[in-house]
């Protein structure tokens, strides 16, 4: 331990989130087959095409290795005891028209979580997608969206609803062999969101999907498909918690983007599953694969994350700029506390002209929880002019935490510009003492010093995430210093 | 005679790591409305003083007590001291990338009143008080949302310093070597700011290696603390004294010890 007793006894926070609710829900048994697979696709009603592709995938699956480069350490997931799908039952018969009809005690934790359903977030401006185990339970503004021929709705919705549109994007940014995790999501996933904008249209409202593990040894496998046509614009927010469970459950989710020439899609996630307790017992496992394709000239991809819960964090939000001039961006801040690992970061693959990417991580460190940075910049051979700008700082609390920053740079064209700055700072006993003598509690002050830290990727978040997401960084670390 | 503020009895403190021994057994009356200088040369133990009066970590107060207003200051957390009023304007104040100069002190000044159960104030109001307060040691609008202390100046640490002390109004406030790597204009405008703050209701001990910032804050009593504890007190004229003789004047013993506490 440190001798400093105002940097001791480390992070033994409590989660927020961390309440069941008692909805009786439909499961199907633990494991995984192409039964399975074909269960999953029948109960959404999927067409013949679906239950195709992801049959391939399981099978690709079944050929491929769980990735090992990564610097996290977890016991071997058994596939077999996972959950695949799980329903809240008053939803899966006849899903609700409107949200009167939605179970009351859903809706309860939904506004036990904040997240905006009823009529306060028309005040917002908030349409939100709820997605609570595998299904996705209300969707608000849906009328009012249409009007503008903008489409947020469930996966399994758009699958019926739009299924050209689905089948033509599908896999398109991240195909269904692209990796373990995300080839396992192909062949297994139950629901997610579907975002569609039509040409010219900026959407007059941020787009919000909210995600709840509920049932236990319930996997989540979620997938997010949007799209942004030639000159449009869109906001999507995406927020998560889990309940407390003792054991671990896994989160792999995949979201691909799509924006075409001039267009331009921001990407907000403010990512707070149960972390596991304070000895490191229990927590999401969270394996993601999320990437944006700018297919066309001008198209601009923006991703923004705050990542403070989950056990594992293991998580690379990408952009692929394909057009001319297309702009990739990634805010990123990941805390961990007591025992999580997070091993996230980016890869930035420069195709078009004049391309250009900004990377800004910060990652901060308590207690033992590790944080690694793994970032790649590729500029390719026709990419004239491009440019990268990153820059990685690591804050660490205490010193049984580890900061680890792993870049990757591989030009083959000689005209891109590349600037990389990286620094590893401590919260110091002199920042936390002259706070203190000010008159600021010990929690205030690392919490205050942490968004000062944060600031220029949390001032990229929209207002009422960059709000939760401040707050979340000063709960994450209470109890980080005695 | 205004009641004893500070009352420091045979205190004793060591370096909490390796055991040494930095004060000596200090006493120290400080009244309400007085201001008091501590002059000695380096290594005699002033800036730790100020610390264990303000509860840095890192110390350990080894015999002795404390009574702030009555109450044992020891007991207090950092934070509880300064809520109660204590102010400790840093030698090297610290910087906090990120955390604007406003929002810092307005949580200081929140964090502040509400102990004091005070309401706390609404950004109008303190911007109105932080306006008036900046005026005082002459600092621009643009700094006040830099970072605290964030690629500032020695001089604009100092004038910083000296802001948050004007915005927290302490009862009692350590000014620790406040005058360090100031020019002449820069201490004076610092000397202009304490100056304006001081009045009945507060108290200040002020740090200093140097007789020079005395001649800007005038001092009612000049203490002088050689290898950890007060060797000799006296009226602002002991200031000068020093300085015409030098600290070895002290430390060879020639000067005469301690005698009755000196106040007014």
């Amino acid at each position: 331990m440190t001798s400093n007793p105002l940097l001791d006894e480390l992070a033994q926070r409590e989660y927020q989130h961390g309440f069941v609710t008692n909805i009786e829900s439909e499961s199907i048994p633990a494991g995984l087959s192409e039964d399975v697979v074909r269960v999953i696709s029948k109960k959404k009603d999927e067409p013949g095409w679906l239950l195709d592709w992801r049959l391939k995938a399981y099978r690709h699956w079944l050929t491929m290795q769980e990735p090992t480069w990564a610097k996290v350490h977890y016991p071997a997931i058994d596939y077999q005891k996972i959950v695949y799908y799980s329903s809240p039952k008053s939803v899966s018969e006849d899903r609700p028209k409107s949200l009167a009809e939605v179970d009351p005690e859903l809706l309860a934790m939904y506004e036990k979580l904040g997240v905006p359903l009823k009529e306060r977030e028309i005040l917002a401006g908030v349409a939100v997608d709820a997605v609570i185990d595998s299904v996705s339970v209300a969707t608000t503004f849906r009328e009012k969206l249409k009007e503008l021929g903008i489409v947020f709705c469930s996966f399994s919705e758009a699958v019926k609803e739009h299924p050209d549109l689905v089948r033509k994007y599908l896999g398109s940014v991240v195909p269904y062999t692209d990796n373990f995790f995300a080839t396992l999501n192909s062949a297994v996933f139950s629901d997610g969101s579907f975002c569609f904008i039509p040409k010219g249209v900026r959407c007059p409202m941020e787009l919000s999907t909210y995600f709840r593990i509920n049932q236990a040894d319930t996997g989540q496998f979620e997938r997010t498909l949007i799209v942004a046509e030639e000159g449009s614009a869109v906001s999507y927010l995406e927020g998560c918690t889990a309940p407390k469970r003792d054991r671990n459950q896994l989160h792999a989710a995949v979201v691909e983007l799509v924006a075409l020439d001039d267009a331009q899609i921001k990407y907000s996630t403010v990512q707070n599953w149960y972390p596991g307790d304070k000895d490191g017992k229990g927590g999401i496992y969270n394996f993601v694969t999320k990437r944006g394709k700018c297919a066309g000239k001008n198209s601009k991809i923006s991703w923004t994350q705050v990542e403070t819960g989950s056990a594992i964090t293991w998580k690379y939000p990408s952009c692929l700029l394909l057009g001319d001039n297309s702009v990739g961006e990634f805010y990123s801040v990941a805390l961990t506390a007591n025992f999580q690992q997070a091993d996230t970061g980016t890869k930035m693959i420069h195709a078009g002209k004049n391309t250009r990417s900004t990377i800004i991580s910060k990652g901060i460190s308590a207690g033992h929880g590790q944080n690694t940075y793994r970032g790649a910049v590729k500029i390719l051979k026709g990419a004239e002019g491009a440019r990268n700008y990153s820059q990685c700082d690591s804050l660490l609390i205490g010193d049984l935490c580890g900061a680890h920053t792993f870049p990757y740079i591989e030009v083959k064209n000689s005209s891109a510009t590349l600037e990389h700055e990286a620094s590893t700072s401590k919260i110091g006993e002199d920042q936390l003492f002259y706070c203190m003598q000010r008159g600021l509690s010990a929690e205030d002050a690392v919490s205050m010093i942490v968004n000062g830290f944060a600031k220029r990727v949390i001032r990229g978040l929209p207002m009422e995430f960059a709000v939760e997401a401040q707050k979340l960084l000063g709960v994450s670390l209470e109890g980080s210093v005695g | 005679m205004s009641h004893a503020l500070l009352e420091i009895r045979n205190l004793h403190a060591s370096i909490a790591e390796d055991g040494t021994e930095i004060l000596r057994g200090v006493d120290l009356t400080i009244r309400a409305g007085e201001v008091h200088a501590i002059m000695g040369p380096n290594g005699s133990g002033k800036s730790t003083l100020a610390y264990v009066l303000a509860g840095r970590p890192g110390y350990v107060v080894t015999q002795g007590t404390v009574l702030y207003d009555g109450k044992d200051l020891l007991a207090l957390a950092p934070e509880q001291r300064a809520r109660e009023g204590i102010f400790l304007a840093f030698q090297y104040p610290v910087e906090i990338p990120g955390v604007s100069n406003a929002y810092f002190l307005r949580t200081a000044v929140n964090a502040i009143r509400k102990h004091r159960g005070i309401p706390e104030l609404d950004a109008m109001d303190f911007l109105t008080l932080l306006d008036e307060k900046a005026r005082l040691v002459e600092m621009e609008e643009a700094m006040l949302e830099r970072g605290v202390n964030e690629g500032f100046s020695g001089g604009e640490k100092k004038r910083n310093e000296v802001l948050q002390m004007a915005m927290l109004d302490p009862k009692l406030a350590l000014l620790d070597e406040t005058d360090s790597g100031l020019d002449i204009d820069a201490l004076r405008v610092a000397a202009t700011g304490v100056n304006a703050l001081r009045g009945p209701g507060r108290a200040m001990l002020v740090i200093t290696h140097y007789q020079r910032l005395l001649n800007y804050i005038v001092p009612d009593v000049v203490h002088v603390l050689s290898d950890g504890r007060i060797v000799r007190s006296g009226g602002k004229e002991l200031a000068l004294e020093l300085e015409a003789k030098g600290y070895s004047w002290i430390e060879s013993g020639a000067a005469t010890p301690a005698g009755a506490p000196v106040g007014r």
